[in-house]
């Protein structure tokens, strides 16, 4: 399979990047380099084989319903949550208008 | 009596408790290091002396008091930027963070503070830990402080953690923190000529660490040689809830269980690894490393990994694929850069911030991860890269019931002319050909060195050995060490 620059287009839009005509240029032909050398995954017979999403294997925990149990993930920080925020407003994140 | 920023994590501890410096020195003595170096090198993105002075004078005072020391009491240590450290800039090397400080400190760094370390600054790598030579930093490339006999031709000091290995090869870090996906801890500590170890998947929390592909990421220790790897690492190591697959499991003693007794050990060696072509001094370097391993007592043992040819190949889907998701998180909203066009509306915003923050091979791992995710190829592209990651851990399952550790090389060659490989991808990815199969496992893996190739540059053996099985990695690394006599340097020219 090989992308053309539609292709690419379309996934940038999805991957929300900006790409110029000559960015896509550019991206073509190396996408296309990557995306036939990984082809060569298709001739691995994986019959049977279950797809690995866990490397090592590991339980996955549940924490005890309490709010704030961890200072460090619990809430009520809203000051430092928004500290790194390039627009807040009013004590939220700031956005262009979403509705006209 | 040798310069103090000569000195390991061992011997400055060792040098702090017993009275024959402080610790202010030693910071005192690393700062003006990195103060020197650094403009030349380009290993730290910000300095910190303060944080390092400040976390010396506790330790002295500590001392006077007569309190018990950490096991990293006095010793200052770069910091690769990729963990969050409260108040201190944390990038990624990537324009899309800068200026971002965070507003609290990741599990392993500050596991090393309260073991005693100080951080002399925030270390440079590849753009998001993406690459394998440093180049793709926003920051600027970091220079090695190595150079081929005769040559001033600038080299890479490996990446993504090349900030790290280049601070720890020209003595201006005590020792550093790394990241390793796909050999990031273990390709730079080869071609600098310093010991590197990436453990077991889980065995160090991911929390405060900028994701990568998580499935993959772990952090680990960079050092002068493998029982200051051990140390550290057993610092950085330890169960947190706050990182849902972190191991839940005690942390062994592994600098006090170091031993280069390998009898009744076995030494894998695969068959696969022989490539084509393989440069003549790493194939040397992997059979000196072979008889070394024999003359500590181990048994060597061929063994076969069928699937080692397409471990480059299902990496490069997976990891482009989980960091497509995880760098979802960089809208121009919650912090980093906005880009906000003029009338531009939410979604320009986000296209228009992501275009201007991320670099080339970022975007580049984003648009493939987002095509092999993209309906009607995630079965072919994702779900099969899954299945034969399956096969790759499965030929190593194999493998651990014949042999304790695997023996190979670390990288196909020495380190490179910055700007060589930088046109072509593909060619860069193939750096990583042996180093990618363990992480694709989860296993503890490490690099050593084990000598200088013809043009006078550092090489490395890689052991990788069975989940959990650290000491086996570093008793095998240690046996190596003690053999290869690797005393090399570079020549300050900076």
């Amino acid at each position: 399979m090989s992308v053309a620059p539609a292709d690419v287009a379309k996934i940038a839009a999805l991957a929300r990047i900006k790409v110029t005509p000559e960015d896509l240029a550019a991206m073509v032909p190396e996408l296309n380099g990557i995306l036939s050398w990984v082809e060569q995954l298709g001739e691995v017979d994986v019959t049977g084989i279950e797809p690995m999403t866990a490397v090592i294997p590991n339980n996955l925990r549940l924490r005890a319903d309490v709010v704030g149990a961890d200072p460090l993930t619990g809430g009520n920080v809203r000051d430092k949550v928004l500290a790194n925020a390039p627009a807040p407003e009013h004590g939220f994140f700031g956005v262009p208008k979403v509705i006209e | 009596m040798s310069e103090l920023t000569d000195l390991g994590i061992a011997a400055i501890r060792d040098g702090v408790a017993g009275g024959e410096f402080t610790a202010t020195e030693v910071a005192g003595a690393f700062n003006s290091a990195v103060a020197e170096a650094n403009p030349v090198l380009n290993a730290f993105i910000v300095t910190t002396p303060d944080h390092a002075l400040a976390a010396a004078a506790k330790v002295d005072a500590a001392r006077a008091a007569g309190e018990a020391l950490g096991p990293l009491a006095g010793v200052p240590i770069g910091m690769k930027d990729l963990f969050a450290t409260q108040g201190v800039q944390t990038t990624a090397a990537s324009h899309i963070l800068e200026g971002f400080v965070p507003q609290y400190e990741s599990t392993v760094s500050q596991k090393l503070w309260d073991a005693g370390a100080g951080m002399l600054g925030k270390l440079n790598l590849d753009q998001f830990a993406m690459g394998s030579s440093n180049e793709s930093s926003a920051f600027g490339r970091v220079i090695s402080p190595w150079r081929a006999t005769g040559e001033t031709a600038p080299r890479t000091p490996g990446g993504s953690s090349g900030g790290s290995s280049a601070a720890v090869a020209a003595r201006i870090a005590a020792a550093a923190t790394g990241t390793d996906t796909g050999g990031s801890i273990r390709q730079p500590a080869a071609y600098t000529g310093i010991s590197g170890i990436k453990p077991t998947y889980g065995r160090c929390s991911r929390w405060g660490i900028i994701a990568y592909a998580s499935s993959l990421d772990q952090a680990g220790a960079m050092a002068h040689d493998v029982t200051d790897c051990a140390i550290m690492l057993g610092a950085m190591a330890g169960f947190d809830a706050k990182d849902s697959t972190s191991l839940d499991l005690p942390v062994p003693a592994w600098a006090a269980g170091l031993s280069d007794d390998l009898r009744g050990l076995k030494v894998g060696i695969p068959r696969e690894y022989r490539i084509d072509g393989l440069n003549a001094d790493v194939a040397k370097g992997w059979d000196d490393g072979i008889a070394w391993l024999k003359d500590a007592g181990a048994e060597i043992v061929d063994i076969s990994l069928p699937h080692t040819k397409y471990a480059l190949a299902t990496y490069y889907i997976i990891a482009p694929a989980e960091a497509s998701s995880n760098l979802a998180r960089y809208d121009g909203v919650r912090y980093g850069l906005r880009d906000l066009p003029d009338g531009a509306g939410l979604q320009d915003m986000y296209a228009a911030t992501r275009a201007a923050g991320f670099g080339d091979e970022v975007k580049r791992r984003i648009l493939i991860g987002t095509y092999v995710l993209s309906a009607g190829y995630y079965d072919a592209y994702y779900t099969q890269a899954q299945k034969v990651r399956a096969l790759i851990s499965r030929d190593f399952e194999d493998a651990f019931k014949q042999v304790d550790v695997i023996l190979t090389p670390t990288a196909p060659s020495a380190a490179f002319v910055l700007g060589q490989k930088s046109d072509d991808p593909l060619e860069m990815y193939l750096n990583d050909v042996f180093s990618v199969p363990a992480s694709l496992a989860g296993l503890p893996s490490m690099s050593v060195p084990c000598g200088l190739d013809r043009q006078g540059l550092p090489l490395g053996l890689h052991l990788a050995g069975r989940p959990f099985d650290e000491q086996g990695v570093l008793n095998a690394g240690l046996a190596i060490e003690r053999r290869a006599g690797f005393t090399a340097k570079p020549a300050k020219w900076w």
